[in-house]
């Protein structure tokens, strides 16, 4: 994989912030774009912008194939079983919240228990904790070991046969943990839950096969994974999905409608009230193209070297503490630090002047925040058309840093 | 270079309010609490207040965050002690229009340290950093004065 040659095909990296050449280390928050789904939204609107499973006329044909198409890459993506199986949403925001809303909903009573684990994101917390409200339902959390894994001895005490629904995330956005979804999910299975999987920060990243992981749900966004935002997906195991009940109802779900009562269409479209984002959808399905094109395994490997190497330069630098695992072939190609005592938002103005581009803040895991004992942290995170030189400048940033703000301290 | 820009936010009387915060703690009594969070960021701050026939009498902050709102915090505490309500409110309308860039009217308002923050307003995602404490201060006397 040629880091360089792809960089040239993200148009944003090509320019100066500040005054320095951009160094965007911050796609765990959103990815760029690469020309090839700039161009494919683009000629969307261009060319065949039309509403979809409606018209008679061309234009209608061309965005009912390019939409639903899209939908043929995502299920091939994730080796889904058929495209019956992938839902279109705004996001993992909202294919979470429907899982809760609808499955949740349904499944759910008092004496239930939902287990997620302390290092998940707020979308992944909150859906659970309003539908614990709802329904009577527990809402359990599976401890963190001191490097911020997650043991398969404490999922084993924390699922029981009371649990229902065991809700983790496959790669965590502060910590670059990666999680044993595969072994987590059949202990799920054996007690007679579901699995259902963050993929928000894996899917941009690894090789997902939905049926090898034998998750229930996953859910994913597309503007991660150099897609557009608005645009994300809702796997879920045809056996659930054709249970469950739409969360959302109106215009394109329905099946035919009286003044009373209505009826649902068939798989995926009873879950996608409203016109669909096609245009969002036609761009995840151009990223799809140009992440497979590259291969995902390329893409995860070349991440791992990133992350060790940055885990390696950082670690020089007094005063730097890097949370989660040490090991680099525990983690993801994040890496999130505080640095003495300077808090992170200082970090990343300074930062920001030099042109680098870093996340400040909780990153939306205030329970994970509260169990690192820390308010706040900085976080620096890489994708493939990120390089060593870029890391180099982020360790060169933070020395300045700390020389700057060193007579304050 | 960059960190010319850089000293216009970090100014030197700023750095001395984060390292050396004056009024920090929690006044006691039947003072009024305020709990203020910046959501986006995880910035937080308790302040305490004591009013006294419509003046600040005392004020204290308790929180945690960046340079920036922490100094604008002790600022703030410093310079509404002894105004009265109305003064204070005035003080942090100018501070508001100072942040947005916008012409403020000193009047015959002391801004004394405050006016180090005015660099802030160069750097727009640190804005609502400064504006924290005075938020809580704003929703603090407002809801004192519903009260009266």
């Amino acid at each position: 994989m040629n880091a360089r040659e792809i960089r040239q095909m993200f148009p944003i990296l090509d320019q100066e912030v500040n005054g320095n050449p951009l160094v965007y280390l911050d796609s765990a928050a959103t990815s760029q774009k690469p020309v090839p789904v700039i161009e494919a939204i683009d000629k969307y609107y261009r060319e065949y912008n039309s509403n979809v499973h409606r018209g008679v006329h061309t234009l209608g044909t061309r965005a009912t194939d390019g939409y639903e198409g899209a939908r043929e890459k995502v299920r091939k993506f994730i080796n889904a079983k058929s495209t019956e199986e992938v839902i279109f949403t705004r996001g993992t925001t909202t294919s979470i919240n429907t899982v809760a809303a609808s499955y949740g909903r349904a499944n759910l009573s008092e004496g239930d228990e939902i287990v997620i684990s302390y290092m998940e994101h707020h979308s992944n917390i909150i859906p659970w904790q309003q539908v614990a409200k709802q329904t009577g339902a527990t809402l359990k959390y599976l401890p963190l070991q001191e490097d911020g894994t997650i043991s398969l001895e404490d999922v084993r005490t924390t699922v029981t046969a009371d649990t229902k629904i065991v809700s983790i995330m496959q790669v965590s956005n502060v910590l670059g943990v990666m999680n044993p979804i595969k072994e987590i999910a059949k202990i799920a299975h054996e007690n007679g839950a579901i699995m259902v999987v963050d993929g928000a920060q894996s899917a941009p990243h690894m090789k997902i096969d939905v049926q090898d992981l034998d998750c229930d749900f996953l859910a994913f966004s597309g503007h991660k994974m150099c897609g557009p935002t608005g645009i994300g997906v809702l796997y879920g195991k045809k056996m659930h999905l054709e249970k469950m009940e739409p969360v959302e109802f109106g215009g394109e779900m329905i099946d035919f409608v009286g003044l009373y009562e209505s009826t649902w269409k068939e798989l995926p479209w009873k879950f996608e009230g409203g016109t669909p984002i096609i245009a969002g959808a036609i761009g995840l399905g151009a990223a799809i193209d140009f992440l497979e094109q590259i291969g995902l395994d390329e893409i995860e490997a070349y991440e791992h070297k990133l992350a060790a190497y940055a885990m390696e330069k950082m670690s020089t630098i007094d005063g730097m503490t890097i949370y989660g695992p040490k090991e680099a072939s525990k983690r993801a190609g994040l890496v999130t630090f505080n640095i003495d005592d300077v808090h992170p938002h200082d970090v990343a103005t300074v930062l920001d002047a030099e042109g680098i581009a870093v996340r400040a803040g909780h990153h939306c895991a205030q329970p994970l925040m509260k169990w690192l004992k820390v308010s706040a942290t900085a976080r620096a995170s890489f994708y493939l058309y990120n390089t060593e030189e870029d890391i180099d400048k982020l360790v060169s940033g933070l020395v300045k840093t700390k020389e700057y703000f060193s007579d304050v301290f | 270079m960059s960190s010319k820009n850089l000293d216009t936010l970090y100014r030197q009387v700023i750095m001395d309010h984060y390292k050396n915060p004056r009024n920090k703690g929690v006044l006691e009594d039947d003072s009024l609490t305020i709990n203020m969070n910046n959501p986006t960021c995880g910035d937080r701050i308790q302040l305490t207040l004591k009013l006294e026939d419509g003046i600040v009498a005392d004020a204290k902050f308790e929180g945690e965050g960046c340079s920036i709102s922490m100094s604008s915090a002790s600022m703030m505490t410093q310079a509404i002690k002894g105004k009265n309500i109305e003064e204070a409110l005035k003080l942090s309308k100018v501070f508001s229009d100072m942040m947005l860039g916008k012409e403020y009217d000193e009047d015959d308002l002391d801004l004394g340290d405050i006016e180090a923050l005015q660099g802030v307003s160069q750097f727009p995602a640190r804005i609502k950093c400064a504006t924290l404490a005075w938020k809580a201060m704003e929703k603090g006397v407002s809801t004192k004065e519903e009260q009266e």
